[in-house]
């Protein structure tokens, strides 16, 4: 297939780099802590059924770069390369902890990365993760370096009381894009939409996002996830019943049924990176963390497709092909199920202490 | 036997309703007045007089006659205005057109209701613009909003006249089982009882289907002088055989009975009287349905109902598209959508299609007069019109 693609990428839309590339290694992250959705509907009341079951909340010493050094340690163990090799570390995520002063130096730092390396932070809402990621397929690809970690990681932030505090979660994954020949993955291609729809959106100072209500709906997330999957779905002549899996950036557990049924995929393509109803949204990661989910299953051969989405507005299509590497090195850190498993139930109390939520008057 | 005064509705159009967000005002409004000229075989109007709400608020927009006569081709051509008086401004700006007419100082004038609700979005909607038009001082700075208020008359209501609360049912089912043929329509699904009671929050309260949909549209009429009608005209001229404004008292507790809708009873009888006409003569009613409380109110105040008993007549099948008193024939507005200030225009052209025989599916046979009502706030205004053929 490669061929194929890399002959139409000429003349395509697609993104295809000169020199074959692949995710070497990849490591989730997803916090302890479990709010469910009764727990905030007991403060605040609930119009109908809840958007997810439970989300998932850092805990008082976490934060996007503490997260996304575990991730990136999960990665390093899979890749099985040292920490030095990189050449680029990037992060991308809604909720760096600092407005000036990059997450991406003090990840690099922890984890052993040398000084010789590109670093700083991506934003572009929740796809921030996945823009690092076509940015680090770019380097590798062009030749610039063998490896470049690409992260999307948050602690998602919900305005207590609005719709949003039922989804917004912390956790996320990091991926290490290297040359192909090391993969436990083939990266075929990718594709991004982009347009200027403000649908969502954080201004300097303020606390909360703010968004759109049904305007992120049907002309946003609907509009470009569809027209990015279709559009590299077209452009490499495959269609949904090619794919072994899917995983659609997940704010809650309805839009990524939707649009994956709408694409013609059915369920059980979906549901192995579906974890929105169990950890929440969980922005820049959200797709991401998915995806590792689902490479922890995944048979050699497979192909798999993943979209993100960010408020703004964009969304990022790869497509991936299994190799055997994959069964072999995936046992080298915990599976994203295994974090999953590991639950410590909060109340509303505890989560408002946890999240910094705290302020009198 | 035609008057030189009288008054005809030759041209409409309306857009579709709903949220609309890649519509602008002045898209909304000119290809709606486009769209009508165009069934009045391209007359331009003289005067164009537009109703709106929300917009100086929403999209910080005033002076839409020159928005919407400029892209409608109007510019250095048309006289403009714009009518305000809240959620009855389509029904105020009509009758601003036919007393235009009927002064003789304009021969063709056309009316354009548009609004756009979705260029803000939130509970503001709510809470800041539509209650605007409220009274302002001693309501909605109370934190009253329009559907609150409309919310506790509702339990007044239903406490007064011992209603059983399914009985309401039927204004929604019927709005929504009309708007399932109107392509036009925000929404297109037929409700049943089920469904209404399970909408049902507070004891008492609203049923989320009591509520009507803001929504975005805009809708036109071409109004002309009896001699000027085109001869070659493809559909009949529908007459506006009157159409009458009213204000009543803008605060809720000022009212003399806060569930009698004087403004609607007052315009109505004024409208049946100018155009000498009887209210058992009426084939159709458009009327305002924003909430079922409004329906209700509605019904009483023209007369069709006894006080206290006008939730009955949804459960006798009277309003049903076969039944005696057809309403909200094309969904009303709460499945057509709730276009505020162009919702009084959007109800016109529902009559009209009724009375030119071409509302499809909701053909009511024989519809020779119809009657429509767009009230302001919990009636705080109300424009009557009575249309015939």
């Amino acid at each position: 297939m490669t061929k194929e693609v890399l002959s139409q990428a000429e003349k395509s839309k697609l993104l295809v780099p000169k020199v074959k590339v692949g995710i070497i290694g990849y490591g989730a992250y997803v916090p302890r802590y479990r709010l469910p959705a009764k727990e905030i509907a007991r403060i605040w009341g609930s119009e109908g059924g809840f958007p997810v079951k439970e989300k998932a909340v850092a805990g008082l010493d976490e934060d996007v770069i503490t997260m996304s050094i575990e991730a990136a340690r999960n990665a390093l163990k899979r890749a099985e390369i040292s920490a030095q090799e990189l050449r680029a570390v990037w992060v991308g995520s809604e909720s760096h902890p600092y407005a000036v002063k990059p997450s991406g130096t003090v990840v690099a730092e922890a984890i052993g990365a040398s000084n010789d390396i590109q670093s700083g932070d991506w934003e572009f809402a929740c796809k921030a993760g996945t823009e690092a990621m076509v940015a680090a397929i770019a380097m590798v690809g062009s030749g610039m370096g063998d490896y470049a970690l690409a992260i999307g990681m948050d602690t998602a932030q919900g305005k207590p009381g609005d719709a949003l505090e039922f989804t917004a979660a912390s956790g996320g994954a990091a991926y290490i894009i290297g040359p192909q020949r090391s993969a436990l993955v083939n990266i075929e291609a990718s594709y991004s939409f982009v347009s200027d729809t403000p649908d969502f959106w954080r201004r300097e100072y303020q606390v909360y996002p703010e968004h759109g209500q049904r305007f992120t709906g049907e002309p946003a997330y609907f509009e470009h996830v569809g027209s990015s999957a279709s559009t590299i779905m077209a452009e490499t002549g495959l269609k949904a019943s090619d794919f072994a899996y899917a995983v659609f950036h997940q704010p809650n557990a309805k839009f990524p049924q939707r649009i994956a049924e709408s694409l013609g995929f059915i369920n059980e393509q979906i549901a192995p990176g579906l974890l929105a109803p169990i950890i929440g949204n969980t922005y820049s990661g959200a797709a991401l963390v998915g995806l590792t989910a689902v490479l922890d299953i995944a048979k050699e051969g497979d192909l798999i497709l993943m979209t993100s989405y960010g408020s703004g507005a964009g969304s990022d299509s790869f497509i991936l092909k299994v190799r055997k590497a994959l069964k072999q090195r995936r046992g080298n850190a915990l599976s994203t199920q295994d974090y999953i498993n590991r639950r410590t139930e909060i109340d509303y109390a505890t989560y408002l202490r946890y999240r910094g939520e705290i302020r009198m008057r | 036997m035609r008057r030189t005064n009288d008054v005809f509705i030759i041209g409409i159009a309306q857009t579709e309703i709903g949220e609309l967000w890649d519509l602008s005002l002045r898209e909304l409004g000119s290809s709606a007045l486009r769209e009508a000229m165009a069934d009045a075989n391209g007359l331009e109007p003289e005067a164009v007089f537009v109703g709106n709400m929300l917009a100086a608020n929403t999209s910080r927009q005033a002076n839409l006659a020159s928005l919407i006569n400029e892209h409608a081709g109007l510019a250095g051509k048309a006289e403009g205005f714009t009518v305000e008086a809240a959620e009855a401004s389509g029904g105020a700006a009509l009758y601003a057109a036919w007393n235009a007419i009927r002064s003789g100082m304009i021969d063709v004038a056309a009316v354009v209701g548009v609004e756009k609700t979705t260029d803000v979005v939130g509970a503001g909607i709510e809470s800041r613009l539509l209650s605007t038009g409220i009274d302002s001082d001693f309501e909605a700075l109370e934190g009253l909003t329009l559907t609150g208020q409309a919310s506790l008359l509702l339990q007044r209501y239903l406490f007064e006249n011992q209603v059983p609360r399914e009985a309401l049912a039927g204004f929604p089912m019927i709005a929504h089982s009309n708007g399932v043929n109107n392509p036009k329509a925000m929404f297109r699904k037929a409700i049943d009882e089920k469904t209404y009671m399970k909408g049902i929050g507070d004891p008492g309260g609203f049923s989320t289907f009591d509520l009507a949909p803001n929504a975005d549209g805009a809708a036109a009429l071409i109004l002309v002088r009896g001699d000027r009608i085109p001869k070659d005209l493809k559909h009949n001229a529908v007459r506006l055989a009157s159409s009458c404004y009213i204000t009543d008292r803008l605060a809720i507790h000022d009212h003399r009975d806060p569930l009698f809708f004087e403004a609607a009873a007052v315009s109505t009888q004024k409208a049946l009287l100018k155009a000498g006409i009887e209210l058992a003569m009426v084939d159709l009613f458009e009327y305002s349905d924003n909430t079922t409380l409004h329906a209700v109110l509605s019904l009483e105040a023209a007369g069709f109902a006894l006080r206290g008993e006008g939730w009955k007549l949804a459960g006798e099948g009277t309003l049903a598209l076969q039944g005696t008193l057809p309403v909200a024939t094309m969904g009303g507005h709460k499945a057509r959508g709730f276009t505020l200030g162009a919702s009084g225009v959007c109800q016109v052209v529902e009559a009209c299609l009724q009375l030119r025989g071409e509302a499809g599916a909701n053909q009511i046979p024989n519809a020779r007069i119809a009657m429509t009502q767009s009230l302001a706030a919990t009636a705080s205004a109300a424009a009557t019109q009575i249309l015939s053929i």
